[in-house]
């Protein structure tokens, strides 16, 4: 168990500083880094709540989506490693021009879909509803570039 | 500075522009010595960068497309000795302004400039197009490689970029890249195409288009890139019901555009080079997050956007979808 403030909590107020305090005080490109910088810190922020799960998740649904191992690996770096190797194979057969048909063209994009939005936090039109437990919306064009 | 001319000139309060991730801009006052004051900007890339372009060439570039009666600023001089202040650097005139686009989109003090952008966007662009790519002072532009078109080529040059750099897999650009690879459109002429044409490389003022900016990205190309490129979800800025940079629809800047006398729009061309256009923002995302990982360059800025690669992702999957 973690003292209170937890990682979150501490990012929180970290970012609520740059936010408050600190963007409004600067000017001209600090300015812009400031606003940079805390946006950052909302993506950790985000990550932090869900990176096991999401990972997990997105393990489950390469091995339905490529028919591989029963069960994800126990360890945390191991699970990373399954993931990202799983990615990369999935990657090269879209490459090779077997995503181009149904009905695994459908399949795919759903599995890359669900991916991107989950890891994230961004959602398409498509699938805009709010997903509970999420933290707000960050959608895209709101980072400050 | 000694190439202005021999006399001493007095550069006061130099001072930091934001001017995005890829080049430093700072502006200055140089005091002449009949104590006239010019207001200037040095632009002058950053050391250890892996967008890399000429100062010399965009300085020219500049110079043509200001004689063309174009908004730029005027350009003065260029410094290529890496010496003088540490890299190659250029010297241009300050030009008054806004250049945040997030202002421009949401804030009521731009309301007259966000009703006039859409035609003098499209008139500039329109004129941009009509400037001779065959003009000796233009034959530094990169072209298209004889006998492929300009899509082609520049798919085939990203693509290349990508698996070069990429640390990760990327299944999402792996499906654009097959979206687009059979279906690069022909140009209907060669043309100069900015190559960076949005609503964040503008100055404007409350009454519209002051100056285009950020030229580095320059070549000799299919004018629809320009056009395309204009409308990637990333340059509306969240201003998603106005995809041409976040100001109007489409078919109204592709009207206002062949009005300017811009040659006639094909929509599925544009179609093609705004998928293209979110596939090459992702990659330079990519390109820049590495920059940031390789230690060349510990900018916040950089870092973050690596992470904004799976906005253009989810972008890509929407477009190609059908």
């Amino acid at each position: 168990m973690q003292d209170r403030p937890d990682v979150r909590e501490l990012l929180d107020a970290v970012r609520g500083f740059l936010e408050a305090d600190v963007v409004p005080a600067l000017d001209g490109p600090r300015q812009f880094h400031a606003r940079v910088a805390a946006n950052v810190l909302a993506i950790v922020g985000r990550e932090l709540a869900g990176e096991e799960a999401s990972l997990l998740a997105e393990w489950q649904r390469l091995a339905r989506l490529t028919g591989g191992a029963r069960e994800p690996p126990a360890r945390f770096e191991a699970l990373r490693t399954a993931v990202r190797d799983g990615t990369a194979a999935l990657a090269e057969r879209i490459r090779r021009g077997e995503a181009d048909a149904e009905p695994f063209r459908a399949a795919v994009r759903a599995h890359v879909r669900a991916t991107i939005e989950e890891s994230s936090g961004w959602r398409t039109r498509a699938s805009s509803r709010p997903r509970a437990g999420r933290p707000g919306s960050a959608r895209p064009g709101s980072a400050p570039f | 500075m000694r190439q202005l001319d021999a006399a001493p000139v007095a550069v006061e309060c130099l001072r930091p522009l934001a001017g995005g991730a890829s080049r430093d801009l700072w502006a200055f006052d140089a005091r002449l010595p009949d104590g006239r004051v010019e207001r200037l900007v040095v632009r002058r890339d950053p050391p250890g960068h892996h967008v890399q372009s000429s100062r010399r060439d965009e300085f020219a570039l500049l110079g043509a497309v200001g004689a063309a009666g174009l908004p730029v600023p005027r350009v003065r001089w260029c410094e290529e000795d890496a010496t003088v202040l540490g890299a190659p650097f250029f010297v241009m005139d300050f030009v008054e302004g806004e250049t945040l686009a997030r202002r421009l989109l949401r804030d009521a003090e731009y309301a007259a400039a966000r009703a006039a952008l859409p035609r003098q966007l499209a008139a500039a662009l329109a004129g941009i197009h009509a400037l001779d790519p065959a003009r000796p002072a233009l034959g530094f532009l990169p072209r298209p490689p004889m006998g492929e078109t300009p899509a082609a080529a520049e798919l085939v040059r990203y693509e290349q970029i990508f698996r070069a750099i990429a640390a990760d897999p990327h299944p999402a650009l792996e499906l654009a890249l097959r979206w687009l690879a059979p279906q690069p459109p022909a140009p209907a002429a060669l043309t100069v195409v900015h190559g960076d044409y949005r609503v964040g490389n503008v100055i404007f003022g409350p009454e519209g288009l002051r100056a285009v900016l950020d030229w580095e990205l320059a070549h000799v190309g299919d004018p629809l890139e320009d056009v395309g490129w204009l409308c990637v979800r990333s340059w509306r800025f969240g201003a998603d019901d106005r995809p041409a940079g976040g100001l109007c629809q489409r078919e109204e800047f592709f009207a206002a555009y062949e009005h300017a006398g811009g040659r006639p729009v094909d929509p599925a061309a544009v179609r093609w080079w705004e998928v293209f256009g979110n596939l090459k923002w992702a990659i330079i995302c990519i390109m820049q997050a590495r920059t940031f990982l390789d230690g060349a360059v510990k900018s916040v800025e950089l870092a973050s956007l690596g992470r904004r690669v799976a906005e253009m992702e989810l972008e890509l999957l929407e477009l190609t979808e059908a």
